[in-house]
């Protein structure tokens, strides 16, 4: 079925269909229609759901936690300075094993209070244990939410997946959306480790060094399962619902001498400034990471890197300019754009590109 | 009373120090709630007396989770058994300091919510876990090694913040009293919607006493009127028998004092504000079951 949505509504829909046994949240902008739609569905019984109003992010994530050991399909939404405030939870979850599935819609971090799309609160919690996606257009947050749920609680992977959507530039603006049935995409979820009197076990008891550093290289074994678990995930949905997505989104790449590499809603800007560069004859391509946890491996050969970043590392630098440095052994022209919701168009791509200078770090809009 | 240890559902041989009453407490509540329970617990002693990895001292499943999410944790698990249609109990046992302190908010949230759940609070009045630090629970005038002067506030009041709650069932307790206690674990089990036990956990190391001593400790704490018995049904609240005969002939508040070492070098007047506010605490009780039945 065809109709329109924004992408924080896209994000509720595909929750619906998912129908997780219990959603815990706890609202801030830009996320809050997310959960407000979830209350809306389960208060009209559109969603069975046991709802959580959680008095804060501790609390929601901790509260998924407990739900989700007892073996249940559990999600939560926040932002910026709600994942911050979870932060110790989030490490939990994926510590523990759990398959649970977070909406996040990237905003700046205080201070000043900023409401405005950046991705500094994401990637901070890049090193969770989280798979990570980064998503551009209303269609792909209700389709990276459904998947996500699936390619969560395979048993490969048993780690919770954070969906990523840029505060406002995609949360509150208004797309096409398809909705269809997705009945049996998404298998019974089955946790093998679920807390039960049944078959009583110690959960989080204190571990030593050895065991420790065991369980610590299972969250990476199973960090490596993942691709696979993603690529077949996507197929199957390509094959079902024709719409195909892969670890990159790229366009016009395959005889571009130079890249824009980006991640969320600048992917898309970052394409009209590629079809206006080919114009002028330069031949650039666009590459948006879509997977940044697990870390794709990257196609890009022998050609010239601009890459954006909305966030920023102090003392280091862009952290996809970094995480792409590392991944490529190659040097890039490292832009610093969008932080805080700072306005960035096609206009301004192309002229990240145009005057690329590779091996240098420029912050737009900021008179060095 | 049915339950006092017929079943043992922690093993014997558990990393508690000698004369621990927070296991002992645990005892009394696991063999009240039976073998179709999951505890919660946050970082405590009780998270050492777990074990460590792969071993577990418990018959029953636990799950040991970060200082401040016990009574999220849990909220989370009740709703997803309710969901299931289990009658699973889910328990949060948890530290005064991962209860009056750092988990007050999630405590406070989960009875607000009307979480279907039992939260006990073994108090010891220190942070135990970490090597005995002051908590919101720690009395005045305790020595701790963060009040290395004997503690200058007072002990937070969290029977009234949780009273404040307004809920079907709260009780308090003390492991000196076991048939009390695991009379009171019933009850709150039984109640649908949140439940809250609060119980007094006389610690040797903390409190600095011989380990033998744990019982009597407990005991003079009643007796002496600083620990009150009682439970409270929403507005309702009945004074439990051990307080009621220490109300009419209370034990000199010295005798429990005493034999602490970390009361050493307490002033008199510390003391009297003590003993003047476990009678107030007393008085109040008296007038709000009165007023109540
Ligand atoms: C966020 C966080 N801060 C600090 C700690 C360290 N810590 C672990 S247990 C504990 C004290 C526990 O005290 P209490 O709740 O009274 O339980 P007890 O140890 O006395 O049984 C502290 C401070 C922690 N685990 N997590
Ligand atoms: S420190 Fe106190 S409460 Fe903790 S294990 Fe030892 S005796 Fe028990
Ligand atoms: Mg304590």
């Amino acid at each position: 079925m065809l109709t329109i949505s924004t992408g924080n509504n896209a994000v509720a829909a595909a929750v619906r269909r998912v129908k997780p046994a219990v959603v815990a949240a706890y609202p801030i902008t830009p996320q809050t229609e997310i959960v407000e739609q979830i209350a809306n569905y389960v208060a009209d019984g559109s969603l069975d759901t046991r709802y959580i109003p959680v008095e804060s992010e501790h609390s929601a994530m901790a509260a998924c936690i407990g739900a989700s050991i007892t073996g249940s399909r559990t999600f939560t939404a926040t932002s910026s300075h709600g994942l911050l405030y979870m932060n110790e939870m989030v490490n939990w979850a994926a510590g523990a094993r759990l398959p649970i599935v977070m909406a996040n819609v990237n905003r700046a971090l205080g201070p000043g209070w900023n409401v405005w799309a950046e991705h500094t609160d994401s990637l901070q919690a890049r090193d969770t244990g989280w798979l990570q996606i980064y998503v551009s257009t209303v269609q792909e947050a209700y389709d990276a939410v459904v998947m996500a749920f699936r390619i969560a609680e395979d048993r490969r992977v048993y780690l919770p997946v954070m969906v990523n959507l840029d505060g406002f530039t995609l949360s509150h603006i208004t797309q096409q959306l398809y909705v269809s049935d997705i009945d049996g995409f998404i298998p019974p979820m089955e946790l093998d480790h679920r807390i039960s009197p049944d078959d009583p076990h110690g959960y989080g008891c204190m571990t030593g060094p050895q065991d420790y550093f065991r369980i610590r290289y299972d969250i990476e074994r199973s960090m490596r399962e993942s691709y696979a678990v993603i690529q077949e995930t996507e197929k199957a949905f390509a094959d079902r619902f024709s719409r195909s997505y892969g670890f990159t989104d790229e366009y016009r790449c395959e005889d571009a001498d130079v890249l824009v590499i980006t991640l969320g809603t600048l992917g898309k800007e970052a394409e009209v400034a590629v079809d206006m560069l080919r114009d002028e004859g330069i031949a650039a391509g666009s590459m948006r990471i879509r997977w940044f946890r697990p870390f794709p491996p990257l196609d890009t050969r022998d050609r010239e890197l601009v890459v954006i970043d909305r966030d920023y590392s102090f003392g280091c630098g862009g952290i996809l300019a970094d995480a792409i440095r590392a991944q490529t052994k190659r040097d890039c022209f490292s832009v610093i754009a969008g932080i805080g919701g700072q306005e960035v168009t096609y206009r301004d791509i192309a002229g990240f590109v145009r005057d690329r200078r590779i091996g240098e770090e420029y912050w737009f809009g900021v008179d060095a | 009373m049915s339950g006092l240890q017929e079943t043992e559902y922690i093993l014997k041989c558990t990393s508690a120090c000698a004369g621990c009453s927070t296991s002992l407490i645990l005892r009394h509540v696991l063999a009240a709630a039976g073998p179709d329970t999951v505890l919660v617990i946050p970082a405590c002693c009780t998270s050492v007396i777990q074990g460590v990895y792969p071993k577990t001292s418990f018959r029953i499943p636990v799950y040991n989770v970060a200082f401040a999410a016990s009574a999220a944790v849990a909220s989370g698990m009740s709703a997803a058994f309710e969901a299931m249609g289990k009658k699973t109990n889910v328990i949060a046992y948890a530290g005064d300091g991962g209860t009056v302190d750092i988990g007050i908010q999630a405590l406070s949230g989960a009875l607000e919510r009307e979480t279907n759940f039992l939260y006990i609070c073994y108090d010891n009045e220190a942070y135990g876990n970490t090597g005995m630090q002051r908590s919101g629970s720690t009395p005045l005038g305790a020595r701790t090694t963060t009040t290395p002067e004997g503690k200058g506030h007072k002990k937070k009041d969290l029977d009234r913040i949780v009273a404040a709650h307004s809920i079907p069932y709260m009780a308090t307790a003390c492991s000196a009293y076991p048939k009390d206690l695991a009379g009171k674990v019933e009850k709150a089990l039984a109640t649908k919607g949140p439940a809250f036990i609060h119980v007094l956990a006389p610690c040797p190391p903390g409190w600095r006493y011989p380990a033998e001593k744990t019982i009597e400790m407990g005991k003079l704490a009643v007796k002496t009127g600083v620990w009150a018995l009682y439970e409270r049904m929403y507005e309702t609240v009945v004074i439990s028998g051990p307080t009621k005969a220490a109300m009419i002939k209370p034990t000199p508040i010295e005798e429990y004092i005493k034999p602490q070492g970390r009361f050493k070098g307490i002033t008199p007047e510390t003391i009297t504000t003590i003993r003047l506010d476990s009678e107030r605490m007393l008085r109040r009780l008296a007038a709000e079951e009165e007023g109540s039945c």
